[in-house]
């Protein structure tokens, strides 16, 4: 074994680091017009020490996007679209509403992958898909306020987040059939692009804040980020036997838990 | 303006599978060849390994792999009369993005188009007469025919380790294998893979049935594998982590797993990630093309000269390049007359929803390609004396994941989509969920077509590339008559709630349906009515190929990634043994 | 500190300074010994170490990181100015066989003098001739980062003294043509025991235990005796040459360090010289067995935090039974390497990832993923613990307080394989 070979990197797939890698012309050419993430590859496969692209996990601590009352009208729906009973806790409880919270603070919630150019139909038929100019962020401000609004003017100057379950539960269905007529923003829109992302939390892998303890995988019997079933798949109808697994793991993985 | 780089042999526009095929092909041919592909550069153990590809949000949700709208989109509009609107967010189809392109997303389903699929006009024609079809479609023949591409499907079939059962070697029926399909030279490299539940199920009620069951052509390795160019395959672990996901271990066949290995060691190989080709160069005079332009991601445009360019991006992609560059003439569906965007098609899918009961599927137990098929309604492989339609479906139950966000709106019929009721079922449905669907093919009618949208526009300011599209009536009766076959094959597998689902009336955007679009630079024998000829060569410009499923003269009932294999290495062959030796038009027009 | 001397004298040829220009083409120019000097070029791997990162081949200038600074190869191209364009052949002999540069001067035994001293002069004369055929190449090396005693040249008249043996390599008549062509091999030219042989305080081999399995830079490089669980006493004579060859066999594969003298060195070897090697290897007396220890009982809490981690990590690739999948992901069951005393290579690769060499013969080079982002100190000890400890395997269990010290050296330097 060439003992050089080991302290420093060569412009060779298994041997160069970042730094090399940046340095190297099997990595980046157009030297010195390089910009930041064009390539020019050749040679070899590249790769490098440490190399990943991990997710982006929830950041831990309070609400980065939602005010008090948006947080708190929020929790109160996502605790009756996944009411506590005897299969799960709530919806609320699993961290669906940290988990909506950290989207909107991020990338999806600043539609950064969306076409938003304008110009803006409006009135297109549902076939064409979205067509707003709003961002999900801008939807849930928009829509949220115009529940808060609604709330107040045919509850009794309540709230959502104030109301009983029972009667949160009557505003729910009646957003959701569309009876419920908002101003602002529609209410069916606000009910379905909320259930759409409470379902995205409830069943996303854990460390995007929701699905708190797997509750949702448990819930259905998915084992979660599970990447070999050549064992099971002769006894593919029994009950699966290992625990479910986020990606951050489960805690099976620290000796003695 | 562009700065000027050193003259390569060929320039590749797209580094997904046909860009890779073709790329292996040519510098093997002593060609100094060089890619340039939009997406970033991704490989198996730093950008889809097992550490972090099982994360359905990420990849299978905010679709993490995929071209984003922000970056390009495609306008629609149902017929001529509409204004077409932008698709901000990708619905009825997800394009792929980055080094391996659909290669790195797909399934894995690796199927050859039926015989008469290839001269489908002819064969119609000749067996229910010109008047049982619509006056307005506009299907042809594809100018090669199944025994052309025979060599290179088997070649496609053994680079990427396909798993399956032969039904027909060299004329001899095979048990157990689809006895609709063309002779093939020889049988599948690996064998099929295992069954779940569900497909057993549906493979027993099918041969009860009286049909011909076979395990369906994976592109997912069923055992440890080499190919033919020396690059190793793992076996498939049954993750359920295939569509929308790249494959952790090297058992899905993609670019990177099965050429890139090889191609990327050569010497007279370069790619340029993230460089988006903004058009092809003509010569002023003539009828070649000098290459391209492109931007890389700094916002700094290049010449790259070429002597030939190969326009291998996703096949929408493709015609857009065409029309961007001026090369064929576009397309007017008032005249008939042109041929870029001529001809698009699309998937379509008729089916049964299953909902079992006290069954355990464990759903997630899975491979992008396992299922089992039937072939009896697909194609022209059963009479369509009467019928009121012509084109069929591959019918198949599968079982290719059991993702929870996806799964989770799966309803009894009747059911809420909420609260304590929503939860006491979906334990059940999650588990007893399966389903009869049918692929069927879409035909290509004249006022169906690609062109340049006049309004929106991508991030440098060029058109978006608008469709015009809806469906046909030829093809709602066909998946009204496929839902049906499914939902009476769902039934006698027991399935307590069987929902039969056909076309809607109008084509919807919103909710996922398939990613094969078809045709626009379509080949065929007629310069007046296609774009390429059947070496996928450009009519207009004889050093600009094309290669992918534009090139479909309409769809058939399967999924394409086969066919687009055997082109390329069809197209590759011609180029290295034909066109090499004296450039210039391989067919006269 | 003796992983750190052994590293620097194992890693950097010695600068040579520029003296009086001599003809060096003398002799030895023609073909057939030129072929010759290229193969044996290869079969020392020179250009792994005179190669900088994006540089001309053996133009030297790849920097060696060390703790003490960095230390410059030089440029051996045969450029009168800044290469070797000026040397003679008895100059290259003698820096070759006994670590004297050109004036004189004593080398750093980074340049592995005290293996190539056994390399006989007509191979030494050939290779010579094969590097004056190269381009030459200007390209002046910057200078050693060294600081004071240790460029203090003189101090190697020392170490020269305990440590180092000139001589060439005496056949050993008892044995076969073969045996001895694989002995001169990997005892010359091929200096494994640059890196195999664990060195002593000063960086000197530790002569008891030649190819007994050493350490450099965090990596492991394994025990090349007869253990049956952590040397080769399992390899046949085939397995080492197609591990060497290719880069991979049915038990294990080449990454980090090895991977470059598969690429660059190995793989273009004649299979009968891999067959040599591979005989001498497998008939070289060797340090006595070390007795296994007892494996730790699956019901012991951290190797069922291991049995954890590996399910849900690892049998994807590795497979549940750790029998791994020929050419493409190794076998942890009988793993010489999962079971040697030092883990710094499974520390090492289970944070940073590493990448299978891709050959000629074996175009796919597997990446394992770097876990630097998900399993913590804890979980990674537990892992470990577990693969060298299940399925028949036994080696001693690793505490995080080890997985967390070799991590600590991880630097983005070190991570460098």
């Amino acid at each position: 074994m060439s003992a050089g070979a080991a302290m420093t990197g060569l412009p060779i797939n298994h041997s160069i680091n970042r730094r090399t890698l940046l340095a190297s012309t099997a990595a980046a050419v157009l030297v010195g017009l390089t910009p930041a993430h064009a390539r020019f590859l050749s040679g070899e496969v590249p790769w490098a020490p440490g190399a990943a692209t991990p997710p982006e996990p929830a950041t831990p601590g309070g609400w980065l996007f939602f005010t008090p009352d948006e947080a708190r009208a929020v929790e109160a729906i996502v605790e009756r679209l996944i009411p506590a009973d005897e299969l799960s806790p709530s919806g609320k409880d699993a961290g669906c509403a940290v988990f909506i919270d950290r989207q909107l603070a991020g990338p999806y919630g600043a539609a950064e992958r969306l076409y938003m150019k304008p110009p803006f139909a409006t009135n297109a038929a549902p076939e064409f898909g979205p067509q707003s100019p709003l961002s999900p962020a801008q939807q849930y401000r928009a829509g949220l306020k115009a529940l808060d609004a609604w709330c107040k003017a045919n509850r009794g100057g309540k709230s959502f987040a104030d109301l009983s379950p029972t009667e949160r539960d009557t505003v729910l269905t009646a957003m959701e059939k569309g009876e419920a007529k908002f101003e602002g923003f529609g209410a069916r829109p606000l009910f379905n692009l909320v259930l759409q992302n409470t379902m995205e939390g409830f069943f996303a892998d854990p460390l995007y804040g929701g699905n708190r303890d797997m509750v949702g995988w448990k819930l259905i019997g998915f084992p979660g980020a599970r990447y070999d079933y050549r064992d099971f798949i002769d006894h593919v109808t029994d009950p699966y036997p290992l625990p479910p697994v986020g990606l951050q793991g489960r805690a099976g993985w620290t000796p003695g838990r | 303006m562009a700065r000027k780089l050193p003259k390569k042999d060929v320039v590749i526009i797209g580094l997904g599978w046909t860009g890779s095929l073709l790329a292996h092909e040519l510098t093997d041919a002593g060609l100094d060849v060089v890619a340039i592909e939009r997406g970033p550069w991704r490989d198996t153990s730093t950008d889809f390994s097992p550490t972090q590809d099982p994360d359905e949000l990420r990849y299978g949700i905010r679709l993490d792999l995929f071209l984003r709208p922000a970056q390009e989109t495609f306008t629609l509009r149902h017929n001529v009369a509409q204004q077409a609107l932008p698709i901000r967010w990708p619905g009825a189809f997800i394009v792929g993005n980055g080094v391996g392109g659909a290669g790195v997303h797909w399934n894995g389903h690796t199927w050859r188009f039926l015989e008469t699929d290839f001269t489908l006009k002819s064969h119609l024609t000749q067996r229910y007469g010109a008047s049982a079809l619509p006056e307005d479609m506009q299907i042809e023949d594809w100018g090669v025919t199944y025994a052309d591409l025979e060599p290179y499907y088997d070649k496609f079939e053994y680079i990427a380790g396909t798993s399956g059962r032969a039904g027909n070697i060299q004329g001899k029926m095979q048990a157990g294998g689809n006895p609709f399909e063309g002779p093939r030279t020889r049988d599948y490299p690996l064998p099929p893979l295992k069954d779940t539940a569900p497909t057993a199920l549906f493979a027993k009620t099918a041969s009860e049935m009286g049909y011909h069951a076979f395990p369906r052509p994976a592109s997912n390795a069923s055992e440890a594998y080499v190919n033919p160019l020396g690059i190793a395959m793992g076996p498939c672990t049954y993750c359920g982590f295939c569509e929308r996901f790249g494959c952790g271990n090297y058992s899905k066949a993609s670019p990177q797993a099965n050429v890139l290995p090889v191609l990327m060691r050569k010497s007279n190989f370069s790619v340029r990630t993230e460089c988006e080709v903004l058009h092809i160069n003509k010569h002023p005079g003539g009828n070649v093309a000098t290459g391209v332009t492109f931007v890389d991601s700094s916002g700094e445009e290049w010449d790259q000269p070429a002597d030939i360019v190969l326009v291998c991006a996703y096949g929408l992609h493709n015609v857009r390049m065409m029309l961007l560059s001026g090369i064929g003439q576009p397309y007017d569906p008032k005249t008939g007359e042109g041929v870029v965007g001529r001809n698009y098609a699309y998937q379509s899918a008729g089916a049964a929803g299953l909902l079992f009961e006290g069954k355990r599927f464990n759903p997630f137990v899975g491979a992008g390609s396992l299922g089992q098929c039937i072939d009896d309604f697909n194609g022209d492989n059963f009479d369509h004396a009467g019928l009121g339609f012509v084109g069929g479906a591959s019918i198949t139950t599968s079982n290719y994941h059991g993702r929870p966000i996806a799964m989770s709106a799966t309803r009894a019929p009747g059911t809420p989509a909420w609260g304590s009721a929503w939860k006491k079922q979906v334990a059940s449905t999650y588990q007893n969920t399966s389903a009869v669907a049918g692929q069927g093919s879409v035909y290509s009618y004249r006022d169906k077509y690609l062109d340049l949208d006049p309004v929106y526009k991508d991030r440098f300011g060029r058109p978006l590339l608008r469709m015009t599209f809806d469906w046909h009536e030829n093809e709602k009766k066909m998946t009204r008559f496929i839902a049906q076959k499914c939902a009476e094959i769902g039934k006698a597998m027991g399935a307590k709630h069987v929902t039969p689902r056909s076309l809607p009336d109008h084509f919807n955007v919103v909710p996922y349906q398939s990613t094969h679009n078809t045709g626009g630079a379509i080949m065929g024998d007629n310069p007046k009515r296609s774009a390429v000829n059947r070496y996928l060569q450009s009519w207009d410009a004889h050093n600009v190929f094309v290669i992918g499923a534009s090139a479909f003269p309409q769809n058939a009932g399967y999924n394409p990634t086969g066919t687009v294999g055997a082109l390329a290495l069809w197209a590759a062959d011609a180029i290295r043994n034909q066109y090499l030796k004296n450039p210039g038009p391989l067919v006269q027009a | 500190m003796s992983s750190v001397l052994s590293r620097l004298f194992a890693c950097a040829f010695g600068l040579a300074v520029a003296g009086t220009p001599l003809l060096a083409h003398a002799d030895g120019q023609d073909f057939v010994t030129i072929e010759r000097g290229r193969y044996l070029a290869t079969a020392g791997d020179c250009i792994s170490c005179h190669t900088a990162p994006g540089g001309k081949p053996f133009a030297g200038g790849r920097g060696i990181m060390t703790p003490f600074g960095v230390i410059y190869t030089p440029n051996i191209t045969p450029d009168r100015d800044t290469g070797l364009g000026a040397w003679s052949n008895d100059q290259f002999v003698a820096a070759m066989q006994h670590g004297v540069g050109q004036n004189g001067e004593l080398l750093y035994p980074a340049l592995p003098y005290p293996y190539y001293t056994k390399v006989r002069r007509d191979d030494l004369v050939a290779i010579k001739a094969y590097l004056d055929t190269l381009d030459p190449v200007r390209n002046e090396a910057p200078p050693n980062g060294l600081p004071f005693p240790l460029n203090v040249r003189t101090a190697l008249l020392g170490w020269n003294m305990l440590f180092f043996t000139p001589g060439e390599f005496k056949p050993d008549a008892a044995k076969s043509e073969e045996w001895n062509r694989g002995a001169y091999l990997v005892e010359g030219l091929g200096h494994c025991g640059a890196c195999h042989t664990p060195k002593n305080q000063l960086g000197g081999d530790k002569t008891d235990k030649v190819l007994a399995g050493g350490v450099l830079d965090e990596w492991y490089a394994p025990n090349l005796g007869s253990d049956l669980r952590t040397g080769l006493g399992a390899w046949s004579v085939e397995d080492i040459v197609q591990y060497l060859k290719t880069g991979r066999n049915a038990k294990s594969a080449a990454s980090g360090p090895m991977a470059e003298v598969v690429y660059y060195s190995t793989q273009h070897m004649t299979d009968a010289d891999l067959k040599a090697m591979a005989t001498y290897l497998k008939d070289r007396p060797s340090a006595p067995a070390a007795p296994a220890p007892k494996p730790l009982p699956a019901e012991d809490p951290v190797m069922k935090a291991g049995l954890a981690v590996y399910q849900d990590n690892c049998s994807a690739c590795h497979v549940s039974t750790g029998a791994g999948i020929a050419r493409l992901f190794p076998a942890l069951k009988d793993s010489a390497v999962v079971q040697a005393d030092e883990v710094q290579t499974l520390v090492r690769i289970i944070d940073q990832g590493t990448r299978a060499t891709a050959t000629k013969t074996a175009p796919t080079g597997p990446g394992m993923p770097a876990f630097n982002w998900k399993l913590n100190d804890v979980q990674t000890a537990a892992v470990i613990t577990y693969i060298r400890n299940a399925w028949g395997n036994a080696a001693a269990p690793v505490s995080a307080e080890d997985v967390k010290r070799i991590r600590g050296r991880l630097t983005d330097t070190a991570a460098t394989p």
